[in-house]
């Protein structure tokens, strides 16, 4: 058993005193990354601010509700579709088509949420799995979503500002991931944020306090498929071209990943993770320019295994972190953090296992 | 027509039985659906494949050596893996199949690729057999056949030998099978051992009727999960018959209504079972362990 540590003793991202210091510390540098940075970087901030869109409604659901999830690639198709074609059919500026697409995203949400009253985990992964296969196969065959080839992506304006460019872009997705942390972690505190707990604790005892189980459950999963939804709607502004072969299954997979391995239940841990899962998924293909370790994963790649298969390293990465992170350190980086913190407010009693000890906890902690 | 149709369902069919019986036989031991299945069956097969290929193996000496190869990657899992989570909850579980699957997955496209390879088998998928009006491959014979023979040996072995009544014992009440002198870990160990070798036939089965890629079993394996949900996630038996139905019905749709969404039978055929009977169509009333 792990020690249970406070549960707020981990970053404070906006409670109490300093938190609207903090957030103007954020603010300023978010605002700023872009003038510093070139170019290609502001991309990468792009995608993984996208990535962390959709942390936050992963934590929500698996986090917060403790609800599994295996087809939010699925939800995140149904928001970039959604978005473009209101955009390509009837013409909507993209301000309006993207919170269209979150709404009609969490719809499909709430009609996934409902077998999953019925359901347990096991039985919910796979339901959950077969709505993410299901919606980019029922893509990939109809003319009017473009089948296999995709949708081009029309130009979207923001009022008079062009959202062509990266840096208009990236204060769009960013602008939104922002806002959207701030209501996840609002509705984390919040009313509905407890009933999510008290039913991921235990349904029984939720329903027995008077949480109405059914309307909280469905709720978390149209939630967190709007969240996704968003996400994909900035993915189809950012990429200009969406087609089914983006959302995959691996995807899904990889999203599922992020919040296990930022900590299940942490908004900071989830933003975290999806960062790092973000990161490492778009490098994926360009593993080899990696300074120091790129050279060398070339030469082992091209002596043992296969140069052209070097991409798929991510894969490897990303599973093993999925699996060292229940193994070692259930919560994740936030579980990580928290350990990291006693240790160094030195309420480990002098004890002074290194950080990431496997073993438990410190002996001495009551 | 008709009777060709059911002959392709029934040869499809075995495969899904398979993988939905490897799947049931440890979904009873930990109560988790195991991720990793398909991807340690392709693996499997990647393993002959080369063995035949770079090392000019026969046939039988790679399916051997695949077989045990597979025997020792389902017990490794377990062992080093699966049995070290620590305050083990469905969802950890899972979670934990799932990264094991990704990280096979992207072992297996480093060393090999995303090439597809064809896979040599004794038999091949385009000689055909006539029996009356109906054709079958001698692949697809090869297939019924191989399967239907490995699933009644699983069965007589779970119901004959002293390691497979253990094994039940395991799965009804591991708690009380202990009490009770069985090495539960070492038997929940060899469950996945066991499982882990139905699946390779499965992967071993599908590999020359398609090619060998790295997402060999991802079909088979989603159509795996489907079967058993259909018979009952509990009941091995349910999960055998839930996999030739899932093949027929499939094979019925693509014929009749319509091949393009063909592969989406299967997702609609979970919801529907979930919703009307959750528990299956050959299951008993379906019981959480406290």
């Amino acid at each position: 058993m792990g020690s249970t540590p406070d549960y707020y003793a981990d970053v404070q991202l906006l409670r109490g005193r300093g938190s609207w210091v903090k957030l103007a510390i954020l603010l300023v540098v978010l605002v700023t990354l872009p003038l510093v940075f070139p170019g290609y970087r502001i991309f990468t901030f792009n995608y993984m601010a996208i990535f962390v869109i959709v942390g936050l409604g992963m934590n929500i659901l698996v986090g917060d509700t403790g609800q599994v999830s295996l087809g939010h690639a699925g939800f995140m198709a149904i928001g970039a579709y959604t978005t473009v074609l209101m955009m390509t059919e009837l013409g909507a500026p993209f301000p309006l088509a993207l919170p269209v697409g979150g709404l009609v995203t969490a719809l499909f949400g709430f009609l996934l949420g409902l077998p999953a009253l019925r359901l347990q985990g096991p039985y919910l992964a796979i339901v959950t799995l077969g709505f993410g296969l299901a919606v980019t196969q029922i893509i990939g065959h109809s003319a009017f979503f473009g089948g296999h080839m995709g949708l081009v992506v029309p130009a979207a304006t923001l009022g008079p500002i062009s959202l062509s460019g990266d840096i208009a872009q990236y204060y769009v997705i960013v602008g939104s991931a922002l806002v959207l942390a701030l209501c996840a972690r609002n509705l984390s505190v919040t009313r509905v944020g407890r009933a999510f707990r008290a039913i991921r604790d235990s349904e029984i005892a939720a329903a027995t306090m008077g949480v109405d189980v059914a309307y909280y459950k469905t709720l978390s999963f149209a939630l967190s498929a709007a969240f996704a939804g968003i996400a994909g709607g900035l993915l189809a502004l950012m990429t200009g071209f969406i087609s089914p072969g983006v959302f995959t299954f691996l995807l899904s997979l990889m999203f599922l990943a992020m919040v296990v391995f930022g900590g299940l239940g942490s908004i900071p841990g989830a933003v975290l993770g999806s960062i790092v899962m973000g990161y490492l998924n778009l490098e994926m293909d360009a593993f080899e320019e990696l300074p120091l370790l790129g050279p060398a994963l070339e030469s082992f790649s091209s002596r043992f295994m296969s140069s052209a298969g070097l991409p798929n390293v991510g894969w490897v990465v990303t599973g093993s972190l999925i699996v060292l992170t229940i193994l070692v350190e259930p919560k994740g980086l936030h579980g990580l953090w928290i350990r990291l913190g006693a240790i160094v407010s030195g309420r480990s009693a002098g004890s002074s296992g290194p950080p990431a000890d496997p073993s438990g906890p410190p002996a001495g902690v009551s | 027509m008709l009777a060709q149709v059911l002959a392709g369902g029934l040869s499809a069919g075995s495969i899904y039985a398979l993988v939905a019986l490897a799947l049931v036989i440890t979904y009873k031991t930990t109560e988790v659906p195991n991720f990793a299945q398909g991807e340690m069956a392709m693996v499997s097969a990647f393993v002959a494949y080369v063995l035949m290929t770079d090392f000019q193996t026969g046939f039988f000496v790679a399916f051997t050596v695949a077989i045990v190869f597979a025997f020792v990657l389902g017990y490794g899992f377990e062992a080093v893996i699966l049995r070290r989570v620590r305050n083990p909850t469905h969802l950890s579980l899972l979670v934990v199949t799932l990264g094991f699957q990704l990280a096979l997955f992207g072992l297996a496209g480093w060393k090999w690729g995303a090439e597809q390879r064809q896979f040599p088998f004794p038999v091949s998928a385009n000689e055909v057999l006539r029996m009356g009006d109906v054709s079958f491959s001698t692949l697809g014979v090869a297939t019924i056949g191989i399967s239907s023979v490995l699933m009644v040996a699983v069965f007589a072995f779970f119901r004959f030998t002293k390691l497979g009544v253990a094994m039940q014992a395991t799965q009804q009440d591991s708690m009380a099978a202990r009490i009770n002198g069985v090495p539960t870990r070492r038997v929940v160990g060899l469950t996945f051992g066991i499982s882990s070798v139905i699946g390779a036939v499965a992967a071993l089965l599908t590999a020359p009727l398609i090619t060998l890629d790295t997402t060999l079993m991802w079909d088979p394996l989603l159509k795996g999960f489907a079967a058993a949900v259909l018979g009952g996630l509990n009941t091995p038996v349910g999960a055998v018959l839930g996999g030739y139905l899932l093949g027929l019905i499939e094979n019925l749709f693509g014929a009749y209504i319509s091949v393009e969404f063909k592969s989406a039978v299967a997702f609609l055929v979970i919801v529907l079972v979930l919703w009307f009977r959750p528990s299956g169509l050959f299951a008993r009333h379906y019981k959480r362990k406290v």
